[in-house]
C-alpha cells in the first residue's frame, strides 16, 4: 500500500459521503431531499463493503452485500417516493414540517 | 292330574268380561250418547251372559269326563321367567274353579241384568257397567289362575274394582271414604298374603321345587312337612296363617271385617255383587283351593275355625240392632262368611264351598230385594220408615221371604242344606266351642232376618205420604232376576241332602277330586260318623231356628212383646254397644286411624319446619354467598381490570409526548442513540 491508494482512503471517502448524507437527511425539509440523503448513506455503506471486500480476506461477500443494498435502495426509493406522492396528495406540499399531525 | 287336559274355552270365559269392560270404558260414553243406554246394557250384560253360557257348556263337558280327569288347563303364554320362577298365564278349570266360575258368571250375570233396571236413571251408566265387567273379569282371573301369582292379580283386581264401585257415587264424601276404607283394609290383608306367597316360594325352593303353580304346590307340599318356619311355627303353619290373614281382609272376618258394612255406600247391585258372587268369597275359595296346605297345619285350621265361629256370632249380634235395611244384610254376610270359614276350618271344605254357593243364591236375592225396596221407597234405607210393603210389592216380598227362609236354615230351603251341615260338621270334628258359637249365631240370624222382614213388609206403613203414593213393584228386569234368585234359594240346596235324610250328594262328589290329597282326606274323614247323632243335632239346630223366629214374631209382628224392654235392659248399655257395632270402628279410629293421622301431622310439621328450614337455610346461604361473590367481583376483579387500564392510560399519556411527528426530530434521536451506543462500547472496550 505504499504511496498508492489504500483502504483508508476508501474509508475516508465513505465517511465523507456518509456525513454528507447524514447532514442532508437531518437538515432538509423537502421529503425528496431526505430520500436523496438516505441514498447517499446507503452508497457510503456500499463503498465500505467493496473496500473491505477488495482489501479483506473475504472473496465476494462484499460485492454480494453491495448488490443487496442496491436492490434494497431501489425498493426503498419506490416506497419512499410513493409515500411522498401520497403526502403530496394530502397536504399539497412535500415539506416534512407540514406533516407533524402525527404528533402525540 | 299330572297331565291336565288342554282346552281353550277358559280364556274366552275370562276374556269376555274384559272385552265388555274395554268397550264400556273406551267407547261407553259415546255409545250411550249415540245409541242410548240400551247399547250399554247389551254389551255389559251380553258378555257376562255369554261367559255364563260357555261356562255351562264346559260344565256339562266336564260332567261327561271321568272324575279323575276333570282337570282342564288353558295355557296362554309364558308370563314370568326369572331364575327359578316360571309362571304362565294359564287358566285352570277343575271342579272347584268350575263351581266358582258358574257362580260368578251366573249370579254376576243376573246382577248385571238387574242393574239395567236399578241404575237406569244414572248418568254414568256406562262407567257402572265398565266397572261391573272389570270386577267380573278380575274375579274370574282370581279363581281360574293356575298359579298363586295370577290369582293374586285377580285378588288385587277385585280390590281395585270394589274401591271404584263402592265409591261410585263419588260426589258424596261418605261414599268415597267407604271406598277408601275398603281398599285400605284390604291392603292390610294383601300384605300378609304376599308375604305368605314369598315364604311359600322360598320354602319350596329350599326343597328343590321353586314354584307357585297351584297343582305343583299340591304335589310338592308334603316335602314341607316338619320344616321349621318363623316365630316358632312350622313353615306350613306360618304360611297358612298369613294366607288366612289375607283371607280375613278379602272375606271380611275378624279383625278386618270393618270395611264390608261400610261398603253399603255403593249402589245396591254392587253390594250384591261384592257380597254374593265375588270378592268376599275369594278368601273361602283360596282356603279351599289350598286345602292340601291348610290340612297340614292343624294350628291354622283351629284358628280359622275359631275366627269363623266368633265372626259368625259377633256379626249376627250386631245385625240385631241395625235399622238400615242394607246394614242388616251386610252384617249377615259377615256372619255367613264366618260359617264358611268355620266349615273349612274344621275340615269340611266341601260344606264351606257348598254354603258359599247357596249363600250366593240367597244373599244376592236378599240384596237385590232390598234394592228393589229402596228403589220403590225413593232411596230410603231406614226400616223404621217402611212397613206393609207386601201388598204393593208382592214379587219382591215373596222372593225376599224365600231367601230369608233360606238364610234362616229352614228345610228344605237352600240354606238349610248347607248351614245345618256346617253346624253338624263343627261338632263332628270335635270343635264343640265353634259348634256352640254357630248354633247361637243361627238363632240370632233367624231373629234379625225376620225382624227385617216384619219391619219392612208387615205392619203399617211408616213413611211419608209421598213415598206411599210412589210405591210400586220394580220393573221386569229387576223382578225377573228376583224370581230366578228366589227359585234358586228354594231349590239350590238340593244338590246335597243331609246324610241322615238320604244319601244324595252330587255336589260333594263333584268336588271330591279337588280334596283328594292325603292330609285333606285325613282331616275330612276324621270325627264322628253317626246318622242318628246328626239327625239329633239337626233337630237341635232347627229348634234354635224356631226359637229365633218366635222371638222375632212376638216382637215385630204380633207386637205382644215390646223390643224396648230388651233394649232398655241393663240401663240400655248393652243395646247402645250393639247398636254402635261394639264401637269397633271407634276403636280402630282411636288405635289406628288417629295415631296414623297424628304421625302424618307430625311428619308434616317436620317437613314444613325442619326439612323446609334446612332448604330455606341453604337458599339463604346461597344468597349470602352470591352477594359476597358479587362484592368480590365488583371491587376486586373489576378493580384489577380498571387499575390495569388506568395505568396503561397514564403511561400512554406520558409516552405520547415523545411522538412529535417531526421526522427530523426522530432522526436526531436515532443519531444521538447511535452515538451513545458507540460511546458506551468504546468505554467498555477501553
Amino acid at each position: 500500500m505504499g504511496g498508492g491508494i489504500g483502504l483508508n482512503h476508501f474509508l475516508l471517502l465513505s465517511l465523507i459521503i456518509f456525513s454528507l448524507g447524514m447532514v442532508c437527511v437531518l437538515t432538509r425539509r423537502n421529503a425528496i431531499g431526505i430520500l436523496m440523503g438516505v441514498e447517499l448513506i446507503l452508497n457510503s455503506a456500499n463503498i465500505n463493503y467493496l473496500a473491505f471486500a477488495h482489501y479483506g480476506g473475504a472473496k465476494y461477500d462484499g460485492q454480494v452485500f453491495a448488490i443487496f443494498v442496491i436492490m434494497l435502495a431501489a425498493a426503498e426509493a419506490v416506497i419512499g417516493l410513493a409515500v411522498v406522492l401520497a403526502i403530496y396528495q394530502n397536504f399539497k406540499t412535500i415539506d416534512v414540517d407540514a406533516t407533524e399531525t402525527l404528533s402525540g | 292330574m299330572d297331565h291336565p287336559v288342554s282346552i281353550t274355552v277358559a280364556r274366552y270365559i275370562v276374556l269376555l268380561p274384559l272385552i265388555g269392560a274395554t268397550i264400556n270404558f273406551l267407547a261407553g260414553s259415546w255409545l250411550q250418547k249415540t245409541f242410548g243406554k240400551r247399547a250399554i246394557s247389551f254389551v255389559g250384560c251380553g258378555v257376562v251372559v255369554l261367559a255364563f253360557i260357555l261356562a255351562v257348556r264346559t260344565f256339562f263337558a266336564m260332567l261327561a269326563m271321568a272324575p279323575e280327569n276333570r282337570f282342564l288347563l288353558d295355557d296362554l303364554w309364558r308370563w314370568i321367567d326369572v331364575g327359578g320362577l316360571n309362571l304362565e298365564v294359564a287358566f285352570w278349570l277343575d271342579p272347584l274353579s268350575m263351581v266358582m266360575t258358574l257362580i260368578i258368571t251366573g249370579i254376576g250375570g243376573l246382577i248385571h241384568i238387574y242393574s239395567t233396571g236399578y241404575m237406569h236413571d244414572d248418568e254414568s251408566y256406562w262407567r257402572f257397567f265398565g266397572w261391573l265387567n272389570l270386577f267380573t273379569f278380575a274375579m274370574l282371573v282370581l279363581v281360574l289362575g293356575d298359579n298363586l301369582w295370577l290369582m293374586f292379580v285377580g285378588w288385587e283386581g277385585v280390590g281395585l274394582c270394589s274401591f271404584a264401585l263402592i265409591g261410585f257415587w263419588y260426589k258424596v264424601l261418605a261414599n268415597t271414604t267407604a271406598g277408601n276404607k275398603a281398599f285400605i283394609v284390604n291392603r292390610v290383608g294383601d300384605w300378609a298374603f304376599v308375604i305368605a306367597l314369598y315364604s311359600l316360594f322360598m320354602a319350596l325352593g329350599n326343597v328343590g321345587h321353586p314354584t307357585l303353580v297351584t297343582r305343583e304346590i299340591a304335589k310338592y307340599a308334603p316335602l314341607l312337612a316338619g320344616m321349621p318356619g318363623y316365630l316358632g311355627m312350622t313353615m306350613v303353619t306360618f304360611v297358612t296363617l298369613l294366607m288366612f290373614a289375607g283371607a280375613t281382609g278379602k272375606s271380611a272376618q275378624i279383625p278386618l271385617y270393618v270395611w264390608l258394612p261400610d261398603a253399603m255406600a255403593g249402589p245396591t247391585p254392587v253390594s250384591a255383587l261384592i257380597h254374593a258372587a265375588t270378592m268376599v268369597t275369594a278368601g273361602i275359595y283360596m282356603v279351599a283351593r289350598l286345602n292340601f296346605l291348610f290340612s297340614m297345619a292343624p294350628a291354622t285350621m283351629t284358628v280359622v275355625a275359631v275366627v269363623g265361629g266368633l265372626t259368625a256370632l259377633f256379626a249376627a249380634t250386631v245385625g240385631i240392632a241395625q235399622n238400615d235395611i242394607k246394614k242388616v244384610l251386610a252384617y249377615s254376610t259377615v256372619s255367613q262368611l264366618g260359617y264358611m270359614f268355620a266349615a273349612v276350618g274344621v275340615g269340611a271344605y266341601a260344606a264351606g264351598v257348598f254354603h258359599l254357593m247357596t249363600h250366593a243364591f240367597f244373599k244376592a236375592c236378599l240384596f237385590l230385594g232390598s234394592g228393589s225396596v229402596i228403589h220403590a221407597m225413593g232411596g230410603e234405607q231406614d226400616m223404621r220408615k217402611m212397613g206393609a210393603l207386601r201388598h204393593k210389592m208382592p214379587i219382591t216380598f215373596i222372593t225376599f221371604l224365600a231367601a230369608t227362609l233360606a238364610i234362616s236354615g229352614v228345610p228344605p230351603f237352600a240354606g238349610f242344606m248347607s248351614k245345618d251341615e256346617i253346624i253338624w260338621q263343627a261338632f263332628a270334628h270335635g270343635h264343640t266351642v265353634v259348634w256352640a258359637l254357630l248354633l247361637i249365631g243361627a238363632a240370632i240370624t233367624v231373629f234379625y232376618m225376620f225382624r227385617q222382614v216384619y219391619m219392612t213388609f208387615f205392619g203399617e206403613f211408616r213413611g211419608t205420604h209421598e213415598q206411599e203414593h210412589h210405591l210400586h213393584e220394580s220393573p221386569p228386569s229387576m223382578a225377573y232376576v228376583l224370581i230366578v234368585l228366589g227359585a234358586l234359594s228354594v231349590v239350590g240346596g238340593l244338590v246335597k241332602i243331609p246324610d241322615f235324610i238320604a244319601t244324595y250328594k252330587p255336589f260333594e262328589e263333584f268336588l271330591e277330586p279337588v280334596f283328594a290329597s292325603g292330609p285333606t282326606r285325613a282331616v275330612m274323614e276324621a270325627g264322628i260318623h253317626s246318622h242318628s247323632l246328626e239327625a239329633a243335632f239337626g233337630f237341635v239346630t232347627f229348634t234354635m231356628v224356631v226359637l229365633g223366629w218366635l222371638a222375632a214374631d212376638f216382637m215385630y209382628r204380633q207386637q205382644t212383646v215390646d223390643p224396648e224392654r230388651f233394649s232398655q235392659a241393663f240401663g240400655g248399655v248393652v243395646y247402645e254397644w250393639v247398636l254402635n257395632k261394639y264401637y269397633v270402628d271407634e276403636l280402630y279410629d282411636f288405635a289406628v286411624v288417629r295415631p296414623y293421622q297424628a304421625s302424618c301431622r307430625a311428619l308434616a310439621w317436620i317437613d314444613a319446619n325442619i326439612i323446609d328450614g334446612i332448604v330455606n337455610l341453604a337458599a339463604a346461604l346461597t344468597v349470602l354467598g352470591a352477594w359476597l361473590s358479587g362484592l368480590f367481583d365488583a371491587y376486586i376483579v373489576d378493580g384489577l381490570v380498571n387499575a390495569a387500564s388506568l395505568v396503561t392510560l397514564d403511561v400512554g399519556g406520558r409516552l405520547r409526548r415523545l411522538q412529535t411527528g417531526s421526522i427530523n426530530g426522530y432522526l436526531y434521536g436515532i443519531l444521538a442513540a447511535v452515538m451513545v451506543i458507540l460511546l458506551v462500547r468504546a468505554m467498555l472496550h477501553a
